[in-house]
């Protein structure tokens, strides 16, 4: 994997308020990179620093190994958080003006717009005038002009808000299309489901630091709690890990014939295999799974947790 | 440079394509046109009918005394008291009943009876006719003669010489000029105000708008700021242009209709009236006119409007740029209109100085004020439009272009870093030091 942009220490304050504290991480081609953390923690900030619309303090950007050029992030396709369109000017025209100030010439902005909104079903809104269209529908029609020009960097700060399920799948399905092509894609977003669906890799900054980075699949493994979920079909013996200090049953229950236990390891020298000889006389065994954290839960748990050790930090300081 | 040009070319077209910019297009040279066309028109329709006024004269003074013109006779009532006069003015077809008490000469105050207003016209020809009468009454009782007074009377007049440097001599009439001088320092002022508060509206409309964050992703802020600046500027151009073909388009169409047979009609009377050798006041009246009238065409002969048109494309340009430039600034730092005032008034300040010292300006073209006001680049655009009629030197002119040439870039670069660190800013009210810290931004 290449890493495609490299972001290198990054530190931003505003007056007393820091923003982003050496900030660290590097996005590889090809992927889809999410970019998570509580409201107000520095990710619109850093997003803004990318697009060189924000100078950082301190620390530089890296696109393909060298310094990043305005011109570079001319060629991104981005998407703000705070996006809007000019009211009083009809969809068609002004997405015609938007893909032209992207560098297209008329002709393929036309043609490029043919097809997205035709793709999307929209193509009756092209005189309309903006003021006219609800919020997701001004959504759709900015989505379209972020990746007209078939940017290779995709960058969006909270592409989902305002989407009906319907429409933020649409969108997902564009972007992992988009990914297959080549595509490389940041995006900003507190709908954790979605990380879960999209992301490769995944940064979480909280108090404008990188408090957790890696592959999605990486730092569920990291974060999981060896629980394991197993159904037994009809008949359950007497399970014989009930008594044994190197297992906990949180949970056992009984849904129609099926019997629904989830045990925790608490032996960490002790592996799946273990578990399963031990409850293989139990009954029918149907079905045997490891429960892995859902990123929701690893974002609290992350989140709280340096939250508290920032608390514990500025004490020892007082 | 593209870039720039594609913002511009929106600009342009969405503000030229508002049905505002047609309507005013359209109703300001109708307005101009009719600032020239109406008083004649009025004055030609009104003087169509002769008045007849019924004098009921208690002091029994002034019988066949009033002089009379074309438009306005008086008949005498010897034998008819004020209440019959007025109850039978409608059957005798009297334009209005004027009743002088017998004590007019201690306490002159006369009643005009009359079913409708009567006429400013009217109204004035009797003041003066009065006037004069009662004035003449009281010099013979005094023992003066009225014919030694009017020999004492003497009307003094200036004809300005100006003298070029290459020896030449210029005859000058300084009323004209200073009404020029006024007319185009109101319209850069007009113009300046207007186009770049339109600058201003339309950064803060693309804030509160949220596309700027889209817009600069694509384009610089810079040039976002010059291409709107730049786009506005040609609809002020565009709006001149069409609001000056219009108004001389109607002005030569409606006066070679209508003012023509006026003027044929003004020189008939004038003639008319250097005829009637009795009405001797009248006469006089109408001599200033006749040659206040010829010098007034001698001034616009000296007046070069090229230069004038010329020097008024320079200033409007630059002046407009500076000054939305700084607009644009304010615009890019504040949320909404309601804002703006504070950050307004320290600008808006050398424009209105430069209106408020305009009757001193034009009274006085050479003096410091105007010498000073006119270098200065806040105000040199609305105080040098003011000068330049009666005729400025090219080195005080140069100076003051290339100050005013200057500050448009100091502004512009000054905007340039206000304008950035300002426009992706949401909810804080910004104050001076605010603005001093973005100046310091990378």
């Amino acid at each position: 994997m290449n890493p495609i942009i490299t972001i290198d220490s990054v530190s931003k304050s505003y007056g007393t308020k820091v923003a982003l504290n050496k900030v660290s991480f590097e996005i590889n081609e090809g992927t889809i990179l999410g970019l998570l953390g509580p409201n107000g923690a520095g990710k619109t900030t850093l997003i803004r620093i990318i697009n060189q619309i924000t100078i950082a303090d301190e620390g530089k950007i890296l696109f393909k190994g060298r310094e990043i050029k305005t011109e570079d992030v001319i060629s991104f396709g981005y998407l703000p958080e705070e996006r809007g369109l000019y009211r009083k000017m009809k969809v068609g025209e002004q997405a015609l003006y938007l893909s032209q100030l992207k560098g297209l010439n008329k002709k393929q902005a036309l043609k490029e717009l043919k097809y997205w909104f035709e793709k999307f079903e929209i193509t009756s809104w092209w005189d309309k005038k903006v003021e006219e269209l609800s919020k997701g529908m001004q959504q759709k029609v900015q989505f379209i002009i972020s990746v007209l020009h078939r940017p290779s960097v995709l960058i969006f700060d909270e592409p989902f808000s305002g989407f009906d399920p319907i429409n933020a799948n649409i969108i997902k399905q564009e972007l992992l299309e988009m990914k297959k092509n080549g595509t490389t894609i940041m995006l900003s977003t507190h709908n954790m489901a979605s990380v879960e669906e999209l992301c490769d890799e995944i940064v979480l900054i909280n108090s404008a630091h990188n408090v957790l980075n890696g592959k999605v699949k990486d730092i569920k493994q990291q974060y999981k709690d060896n629980i394991f979920e197993i159904v037994f079909k009809g008949f359950v013996n007497y399970i014989n890990i009930a008594h044994q200090s190197d297992y906990e049953i949180l949970e056992a229950k009984q849904e129609d014939n099926y019997h629904i236990y989830k045990v925790k390891i608490l032996n960490n020298n002790i592996k799946a295999n273990n578990l399963l000889e031990a409850i293989l006389s139990a009954g029918e065994i149907v079905s045997f799974k490891e429960i892995l954290p859902s990123m929701d839960e690893i974002f609290i748990k992350v989140v709280q947790n340096t939250n508290y050790n920032y608390e514990k930090n500025t004490n020892n300081i007082v | 440079m593209k870039k720039i040009r594609i913002i511009l070319f929106r600009e342009y077209i969405t503000r030229v394509r508002k049905k505002s910019f047609i309507i005013m297009t359209i109703i300001g040279p109708i307005l101009m046109a009719a600032l020239f066309v109406v008083p004649v028109l009025i004055a030609t329709y009104e003087d169509d009918e002769v008045k007849t006024i019924a004098v009921v004269d208690s002091s029994k003074l002034f019988y066949q005394l009033l002089p009379e013109t074309d438009k306005i006779k008086f008949k005498y009532l010897l034998n008819t008291s004020l209440i019959q006069a007025e109850k039978n003015i409608a059957q005798n077809n009297y334009y209005a009943v004027l009743y002088i008490p017998h004590n007019v000469l201690s306490n002159p105050i006369v009643t005009l009876s009359s079913p409708k207003q009567p006429s400013l016209h009217v109204r004035l020809h009797i003041i003066s006719s009065l006037k004069s009468q009662i004035e003449s009454f009281k010099l013979i009782k005094n023992n003066i003669d009225p014919e030694v007074l009017k020999s004492v009377k003497t009307d003094v007049k200036v004809g300005v010489v100006k003298l070029n440097d290459d020896g030449t001599r210029e005859v000058k009439s300084s009323d004209l000029q200073m009404i020029v001088g006024f007319i185009a320092g109101l319209l850069i002022y007009m113009f300046i105000f207007m186009y770049s508060s339109q600058v201003m509206r339309g950064v803060i409309e693309e804030k509160t708008n949220r596309i700027v964050e889209v817009i600069i992703s694509s384009v610089k802020p810079f040039q976002l700021m010059m291409g709107k600046i730049l786009g506005i500027a040609l609809v002020g151009l565009t709006q001149f242009f069409l609001w000056a073909v219009l108004t001389f388009t109607i002005v030569t169409i409606s006066s070679s209709l209508i003012v023509k047979k006026d003027l044929m009609q003004k020189q008939s009377q004038i003639m008319n009236i250097m005829q009637k050798q009795n009405t001797v006041e009248l006469k006089s009246e109408n001599d200033i006119d006749i040659s206040a009238l010829a010098s007034v065409f001698e001034t616009i002969n000296l007046i070069d409007f090229g230069v004038m048109i010329a020097t008024f494309l320079f200033y409007f340009l630059f002046g407009y740029l500076m000054y939305s430039a700084l607009f644009a600034a304010i615009g890019g730092a504040v949320d909404n209109e309601a804002d703006t005032q504070q950050f307004m008034l320290p600008i808006t300040i050398p424009l209105i100085l430069s209106i408020v010292l305009m009757s001193n300006i034009t009274s006085n073209p050479e003096g410091p004020i105007a010498f000073w006001l006119s270098l200065f680049p806040l105000t040199s655009p609305v105080v040098m439009m003011m000068r330049i009629p009666f005729g400025v030197s090219w080195i005080e002119f140069s100076i003051s272009a290339f100050l005013l040439v200057a500050t448009f870039i100091l502004t512009t670069w000054i905007a340039g870093k206000i304008y950035k660190a300002g426009i992706l800013l949401y909810g804080k009210k910004v104050t001076y030091s605010d603005l001093y810290k973005w100046l310091k931004y990378k």
